[in-house]
């Protein structure tokens, strides 16, 4: 039987990178286990709602273990969305995915004994005292590249903006989880908020480009309106569509 | 001191051999010992173009797998006695070329020679990447058509990142050289003109060869088109070439303008 498509609007895929926290079980575990009570008990529900990932990198542990402790943390409403650093061999179906290409972030402040202590003094509920946002406006990590783009290279950089003083040859790629700025001409891709950010855009002074992306909608150069090659323009998305405008 | 210069450019059929054995031929003509190495395991061609084919009796491979000494496969010019050519191996394939060979192959060179110009096989694998490896100055040749700039850029990518200088965070000296450029049809939009190209690759250009039949005539001939006829059109450009490379100041021109000495000839023939 042939499968008739009714809808044929295509599946948008993106990537997108959260914040998880990563805990480090250490040996022996039932002394892990009871210094975490302890650190739940001075601030309840500080794992609630947030994605955990365990790391086992650093423990000697088989797979009966891992299943154990995983129990445990569930028992203490710590969900655990991933393993780290784990050998195949320890995984069993069931269990969290093998997670692995992780980067380090800031470290999450754990609530320290006085500060939950002044916060109970004044008959608050211990509350997360130092949940910290994920959303705070840090200063965005950039990359400069001061040579020529060429054929079959690629610049990927998920962390922020690139720019780049030179071309982009056909057939070189930039990929950037923020903007992309390209200062000469831009004949290859470019791929602006690669991990999932809207408000990502492109600027270039030449625009010859193969394929414009931003956060996962893509423009082939047949796409593009013909009154905008080899312009300085600016990109960015607006909904589900590439917008474009000359510079100057 | 030797210096090394890689004759490359990604795509076949540019004119790389033509290229190697011209500016070899034209910088032994300097009265500078000069060696041409055939790096196009299994497909070698640049003994055709020297006219050396009948006297192959060891080659690259030979040398680098302990079967002969260099002195051995170095084939001595029978018109210019500072020109050799250290063949490639027609019934191997390039797995038969390993780093440590080459580099050995290399060292023992530069010891013999000023200039030392390897012709690299079309591609960007294995023989061509060998081939670039120890270069210190690069010839990318270019032919003015899309699809030969692309490949180009790709092999500069190549020069900055898998070269030895690269690898020592030092640099690949990179110079464009524009075969078989058409001004014609450059003019009529048929080609990529010489502004084009330069915008593209942005490396500095190291001469233009124009079009010619002379080019053809002179391999069918076994000689180096700078040896065939030294007062045609693309042998006066490799020549010019070739002193740029000798680090003198010659003033470019291009072919088919009207002030330039092509200018005359092509006038002269369309006459």
């Amino acid at each position: 039987m042939i499968k008739v498509l009714t809808d044929t609007r295509s599946i948008r895929i993106k990537g997108r990178s959260f914040l998880a926290l990563v805990l480090s079980p250490e040996l022996p575990l039932d002394g892990w286990l009871s210094r975490l009570d302890d650190l739940a008990s001075r601030s309840a529900g500080f794992f609630l709602g947030r994605p955990v990932v365990l790391d086992v990198e650093d423990i000697e542990i088989d797979r009966a273990q891992l299943k154990a402790l995983i129990g445990e943390l569930a028992k203490r409403n710590v969900r655990i969305m991933g393993i780290e650093g784990g050998r195949p061999s320890l995984f069993e179906p069931g269990m969290p995915p093998a997670m692995k290409g992780g980067r380090p972030a800031p470290d999450f402040e754990v609530p320290s004994a006085e500060a939950t202590e002044a916060k109970t003094g004044q008959g608050k509920p211990a509350e997360p005292a130092a949940r910290p946002e994920v959303q705070v406006v840090r200063a965005m990590p950039s990359v400069i590249i001061k040579e020529p783009v060429r054929s079959g290279q690629s610049v990927i950089f998920p962390e922020g903006d690139v720019t780049v003083v030179g071309s982009v040859a056909s057939g070189a790629e930039i990929i950037a989880g923020g903007s992309v700025h390209i200062y000469g001409t831009l004949r290859g891709r470019a791929l602006a908020g690669s991990v999932g950010n809207a408000s990502a855009r492109i600027f270039c002074r030449k625009l010859e480009a193969e394929l414009l992306a931003i956060d996962g909608v893509y423009k082939t150069a047949d796409d593009m309106a013909p009154h905008l090659r080899g312009q300085a323009v600016q990109l960015w998305l607006e909904g589900d569509s590439i917008m474009a405008e000359r510079l100057n | 001191m030797a210096k090394v210069i890689v004759v490359t450019s990604g795509k076949g059929g540019v004119g790389k051999t033509t290229s190697t054995a011209a500016l070899g031929a034209a910088l032994a003509q300097r009265n500078e010992k000069t060696v041409v190495v055939d790096f196009d395991v299994g497909l070698r061609n640049l003994d055709l173009v020297m006219g050396a084919e009948r006297r192959v009796v060891y080659d690259l491979v030979n040398v680098i797998q302990g079967d002969a000494k260099l002195p051995q496969a170095l084939i001595r010019d029978k018109r210019l006695e500072t020109l050799f050519l250290l063949p490639a191996s027609q019934t191997r394939d390039k797995d038969s070329l390993t780093p440590e060979g080459v580099e050995k192959v290399m060292a023992e060179l530069k010891k013999h020679f000023d200039w030392i110009i390897c012709d690299s096989p079309a591609g960007i694998e294995r023989g061509a990447t060998l081939a670039m490896r120890h270069a210190d100055v690069a010839v990318i040749v270019t032919n003015p058509e899309v699809s030969s700039v692309r490949d180009s850029d790709r092999i500069i990518g190549l020069l900055d990142s898998k070269t030895e200088r690269a690898e020592r965070g030092d640099r690949v000296e990179k110079h464009l050289l524009l075969t078989r450029y058409d001004a014609a049809r450059a003019e009529r939009g048929d080609m990529l003109k010489v502004d084009d190209v330069l915008e593209i690759l942005s490396i500095p250009l190291l001469g233009i060869v124009p079009e010619s039949t002379d080019v053809l005539r002179a391999s069918n001939l076994g000689a180096p088109v700078t040896l065939a006829d030294n007062r045609s059109a693309p042998a006066l450009a490799y020549l010019d070439a070739a002193r740029r490379l000798a680090g003198e100041t010659v003033s470019m021109t291009i072919p088919g303008e009207k002030r330039g000495l092509f200018g005359k000839i092509f006038g002269r023939r369309a006459a």
